[in-house]
């Protein structure tokens, strides 16, 4: 009756939202009185996951699961769930988990609810409240199904220490052929930069930075803070930046511990993207830019100007503060 | 302006084309009807359905993008393009919208959609029923976010899936998609049937088409058929929707240094 988690690794190491995703976990199986089940797919040590609260690991290796192949990690877990009889299936926002969660769930017949942001507020029935209309409402939905599926939205919960001595075993999956028709041919990943899915701090700059060779100081910025860098969409349809970047209700969403918004006028489609993130800034020149409306803290000034000021302090700040 | 009788030519033309290309795709366009995004968010009864006072609804943005690449297929290689949508008469009007920017036929289930598992189930009716080589939806709707449907359809009716998918080519039975991930993106080889989940990238914003004249007035007479829904139980219902609570007012500060330090002592995230 267990509450199954899939543990996300990259390069055999687990991710922090793998932490994040056993933490909750944990959350839900205390509130049910059972335990948590974790799932790591060639992850090497699982052994920490302990630490969140799995009391058990379910260990696979597989040459075959090198990269992420939705229909065959969906069927893993599918399997996994029916072996350990586990009610709940906990999985979280990463592109991963969205691409495999409607998978699981019609493959276990659950019903699935994404972007859920608190612990259940009753587990019978099971009710999560998850975000609605990009961030701009809050929806508490009943899963009515037997085997239930929730997506935790990033940084909603936090990582919570709650150890627990975790054991681990092999798990083998059977792998139909079928599993397999689509395949990775290849992959092409930044690796020595944050990503905007895993950064705790993003800085993100709009058209108030006139042209893409202006950019210098927003990825300075950036470096500085270990950030991951984003923009408005216009600034990525102009091509001033990849679409990578581009972050807001069409773009990726953000959900980090800060947000640093520069010459970005904060439109509602930009703002509901965004606004899941704890602490957001403002640097604009204009007072009456809506984005201060929405925002923790605010600069108005020039961004020519605020943005190197920054620079230097941050760099002073860091070397004061190690 | 055209006459009806040489449009009643170019379908002539393009049902012969049916007929004689034997890689000509059947694809069908899932079309999620929201509220624009400029749209208030407000609920009525006790906070349990949505406000569509005022509400202007359009086309789900990630689906728009969908809907161009269906026509650039239709275009460059040849293949019919039809619309879905699952919901009331009130849809209508997006449906017609599809139409008018290209697409040949549209098809609404008639039936609301409760939740992503019940519209999915609807879908994979139609597809299975209308034979359909490629799906095109959304990587999400912007109303409630679920990002489910497309994968749902896919296991429901037994195709390849690919999800946040930024580039698709097809060539015969073989697809070539680009999917965005977390910090990149990846590119992936599979087969038809496929059913993908869409969003910018599909095509470019620019590429986007809105509607002329033409097409509107063409809209009118292709065909929009109304089927009656399967039986589909929602896994899921909505009990009670809540507003964030209101944000506190901004701090201004003057210099950098005092950000620093309000980042650092009160926020506590540098
Ligand atoms: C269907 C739809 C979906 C959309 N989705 C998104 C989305 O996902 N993400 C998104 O971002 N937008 C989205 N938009 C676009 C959105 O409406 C805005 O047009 C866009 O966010 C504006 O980008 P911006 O703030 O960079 O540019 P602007 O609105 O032009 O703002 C530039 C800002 O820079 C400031 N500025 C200028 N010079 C300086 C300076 N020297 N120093 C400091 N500040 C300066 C200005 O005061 C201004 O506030 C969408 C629009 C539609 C219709």
């Amino acid at each position: 009756m267990s509450v199954l988690v899939y543990t996300e690794s990259e390069n055999g190491s687990f991710k922090k939202i793998a932490h994040e995703a056993v933490s909750y976990a944990k959350g839900i199986a205390d509130a049910m009185g059972t335990t948590v089940t974790a799932v790591a797919v060639n992850a090497g040590d699982s052994s920490e996951l302990g630490t969140y609260g799995a009391s058990k690991v379910l260990e696979v290796s597989n040459d075959k699961l090198q990269n992420f192949n939705a229909e065959a990690y969906a069927d893993v877990l599918a399997q996994a769930v029916k072996n350990e009889g586990a009610k709940v299936v906990v999985l979280t926002s990463s592109a991963n988990s969205k691409f495999m969660a409607p998978l699981v769930a019609v493959n276990l017949e659950a019903g699935y609810v994404p972007n859920v942001t608190e612990l259940p507020s009753s587990t019978e029935p099971f009710t999560v409240k998850h975000s609605v209309f990009t961030n701009k409402a809050f929806s508490n939905t009943e899963i009515n199904t037997d085997t239930k599926v929730v997506g935790l939205a990033k940084n909603a919960y936090g990582i919570k220490e709650n150890p627990t001595s975790a054991s681990t075993e092999a798990f083998s999956p059977s792998l139909a052929e079928d599993d397999f028709s689509t395949e990775v041919v290849s992959v092409d990943k930044a690796t020595d930069k944050v990503t905007i899915a895993d950064a705790e701090i993003v800085v993100s700059a709009g058209r108030g930075m006139k042209g893409p060779e202006n950019w210098g100081m927003i990825e300075e910025l950036a470096e500085t803070l270990g950030a991951a860098t984003a923009c408005s969409k216009p600034v990525s349809d102009m091509g001033w930046r990849p679409h990578g970047e581009h972050v807001g209700q069409t773009g990726k969403p953000v959900a980090s511990n800060l947000y640093i918004a520069i010459g970005i006028s904060g439109a509602i489609q930009h703002l509901a993207g965004i606004n899941a993130s704890k602490t957001k800034v403002v640097i604009n020149n204009d007072p009456e830019a809506p984005f201060f409306k929405a925002a923790d803290y605010g600069i108005v000034g020039d961004a020519f100007e605020v943005v190197p000021q920054l620079v230097e302090k941050l760099k002073a700040f860091k070397a004061a503060n190690g | 302006m055209h006459s009806i009788f040489e449009l009643y030519l170019v379908s002539l033309a393009s049902l012969k084309f049916t007929q004689q290309n034997s890689s000509y795709m059947k694809i069908l366009v899932c079309i999620s009807h929201v509220p624009d995004t400029t749209s208030k968010i407000n609920f009525t009864d006790g906070d349990t359905k949505f406000d569509t006072n005022g509400v202007q609804f359009v086309i789900n943005p990630n689906d728009e993008f969908g809907l161009t690449r269906a026509m650039w297929f239709k275009e460059k290689q040849g293949a019919a393009v039809h619309v879905a949508n699952v919901g009331g008469p009130e849809t209508e009007p997006t449906l017609r919208k599809a139409l008018a920017i290209g697409a040949d036929e549209a098809i609404r289930v008639n039936t609301p959609a409760t939740d992503g598992y019940s519209v999915a189930k609807q879908l994979a009716h139609v597809v299975k029923e209308g034979g359909y080589d490629l799906v095109i939806g959304g990587r999400e709707s912007i109303d409630y976010n679920g990002g489910m449907v497309p994968g749902m359809v896919a296991k429901m009716i037994d195709a390849n899936f690919v999800n946040t998918c930024i580039s698709l080519e097809v060539e015969g039975e073989s697809a070539t998609a680009i999917r965005e991930i977390d910090g990149g993106k990846e590119t992936i080889s599979t087969k038809l049937p496929l059913v993908v989940g869409g969003q910018k990238g599909l095509v470019e914003e620019s590429d986007l088409r809105i509607p002329n004249m033409r097409g509107i007035m063409q809209a009118r007479s292709k065909p929009l058929h109304v089927k009656e829904p399967v039986d589909a139980t929602a896994e899921t219902n909505t009990n009670t929707f809540e507003k964030p609570a209101p944000k506190g007012a901004v701090k201004l500060v003057d210099t950098v240094d005092e950000l620093v330090d309000l980042l650092h002592n009160e926020a506590k995230v540098i």
